[in-house]
């Protein structure tokens, strides 16, 4: 299993094989969004671009989106999570991934923060 | 940015673990670790304990009290017996409404509890009485809520003589030895009480409370969450200045004595809007909403017709806990407003079906004796 890369906005990305990538959100954010009830994600053959909204989750309190970490064209979505958002509250990096994405510019991941500099970002933000 | 104010309760909340968010001008609690939704289910099996001393908490005094509050709101009073309370508006000239109140006879004087948002209005309104009566805000007093069906069993082993008192009802009692002011109802749907303490007493009398096997502290949001399933208003998204009481559906709050055909008709403001529109009915109303989909609705939803027409819009909406499904309130035009209507709202820019539902949508369970 490859090392998981990070966004500002909380998401995760690990490489799978070749150039797919699966995608989620962290803990922290899962945390910070409470409980999820509700999760819209792109269909499969979709392109998605890094950065731009993708999908989105909702708590019961508010609605946010879900930016892809990276470009390329979506492989897989996780149906499960679909049927019970909680598993994003209950396993954020396992059982509770998102999407699967066919990575277009695997160049892209240089600008995402590997598992140290996130870890300082959560510092920082938990002050 | 204005500095945020603490309820007397604030150390405790920090202790317990809450996650907290300005509101109203205070930093509130929004949540304890449980998160909304165990903390909602909680209250609906069980009973919570919430901090509300952030809301306004005013006594009226004197013989003409009575009287004069009669001048702000379209609503009976003069007549209210000894330790009942009421559910209030204060309407502005057009009939819209600028906070929603409880109102108690207390006896030697009216105990008045207005929204923490509308505080200041709502104190300057009164104050315009002080020719008639005594105000006085009770600024150094907290207010704490305890709702669930198994309030009442908590509460019994503190003071038992609450549990004589009915819904819309208050005692006066010493609770650890502190005097308290105590009305038999909440903002949850639920049985439970509101307890109005002093400032210094509130976090021990939490504290006991706390103690009691069935009580655990819910924050705000589940608050929110409970009210809505509940088909409560919450000021400045389903009651506001733009809305008035017949709009709002709130038909029920506006005592008879005070309506055109009453004894003490009129006498507040906008009762000429108010009275008409009592008698040629109104052009939209506050329905509840029911999403069909998984996707919640949220405040600020445009609602269209078939014919994708705007025809309202959501003021309050999201997910209910205890049926598991997206619920919502908001506007719609009397046309539209039959249960069952099939409408659409626009979340993200793509319509969702959505119909209009009765309220509330869990069943109110209070206790009346």
């Amino acid at each position: 299993m490859s090392a998981m890369k990070y966004t500002e906005d909380h998401e995760w990305l690990r490489l799978e094989s070749g150039d797919t990538a699966v995608v989620g959100i962290t803990h922290h954010a899962q945390e910070q969004l409470g409980d999820l009830v509700y999760v819209e994600l792109p269909t499969v053959g979709s392109e998605v671009s890094q950065g731009v909204d993708s999908g989105t989750i909702e708590s019961v309190k508010a609605a946010s989106e879900l930016k892809a970490p990276a470009s390329g064209t979506v492989v897989e979505i996780n149906e499960a999570l679909v049927d019970d958002p909680g598993l994003a509250n209950k396993d954020p990096t396992g059982e509770g991934w998102f999407i699967k994405i066919k990575l277009s510019n695997p160049s892209e991941l240089e600008a995402l923060m590997d598992q140290a500099a996130y870890d300082k970002l959560l510092e920082e933000l938990n002050g | 940015m204005s500095e945020l104010a603490r309820t007397p309760l604030y150390d405790l909340h920090l202790e317990l673990g809450a996650k907290m968010v300005p509101f109203a001008g205070y930093e509130m609690p929004v949540q304890y670790p449980a998160g909304i939704m165990k903390e909602h289910l909680h209250t609906r099996a069980q009973a919570g304990l919430f901090d509300v001393s952030h809301m306004g908490q005013v006594r009226l005094a004197g013989a003409q009290a009575a009287t004069a509050l009669e001048t702000l709101v379209p609503v009976d009073v003069l007549d209210l017996g000894l330790n009942h309370q009421r559910y209030a508006l204060f309407t502005n000239d057009q009939g819209g409404i600028l906070d929603d109140l409880m109102i108690t006879q207390a006896g030697d004087h009216l105990f008045v509890v207005v929204n923490a948002a509308c505080k200041e209005q709502d104190l300057a309104l009164l104050r315009t009485l002080e020719d008639r009566c005594e105000v006085k805000e009770l600024s150094d007093r907290a207010l704490l809520a305890l709702q669930g069906p198994q309030a009442a069993q908590a509460m019994a082993r503190i003071a038992p003589e609450l549990n004589r008192l009915v819904f819309m009802t208050a005692a006066r009692v010493e609770i650890q030895g502190t005097d308290c002011f105590v009305t038999r109802s909440g903002y949850t749907g639920e049985d439970g009480f509101e307890i109005s303490v002093p400032a210094e007493q509130a976090e021990s009398l939490a504290r006991a409370l706390l103690a009691q096997p069935e009580v655990q502290p819910i924050g705000l949001g589940a608050r929110d969450s409970l009210r809505l399933e509940a088909g409560l208003c919450l000021y400045g998204h389903d009651i506001d200045t733009q809305t008035t009481p017949v709009e709002a559906s709130l038909l029920w709050a506006l005592s008879k004595v005070r309506r055109a055909d009453g004894a003490r008709a009129g006498g507040f403001p906008g009762a000429a809007v108010i009275h008409r529109q009592i008698a040629e009915g109104v052009t939209r109303k506050r329905v509840g909403i029911q999403p069909e989909g998984k996707a919640p609705v949220r405040d600020g939803a445009t609602l269209v017709d078939n014919d994708s027409q705007p025809i309202g819009a959501v003021t309050s909406g999201g997910f209910g806990p205890s049926i598991a499904r997206p619920i919502a309130m908001g506007y719609v035009t009397t046309a539209q407003a039959r249960v069952g209507t099939e409408l659409q709202a626009l979340v993200r820019g793509k319509p969702q079906p959505v119909k209009v539902a009765k309220l509330p949508f869990v069943q109110q369970r209070y206790y009346r004796g």
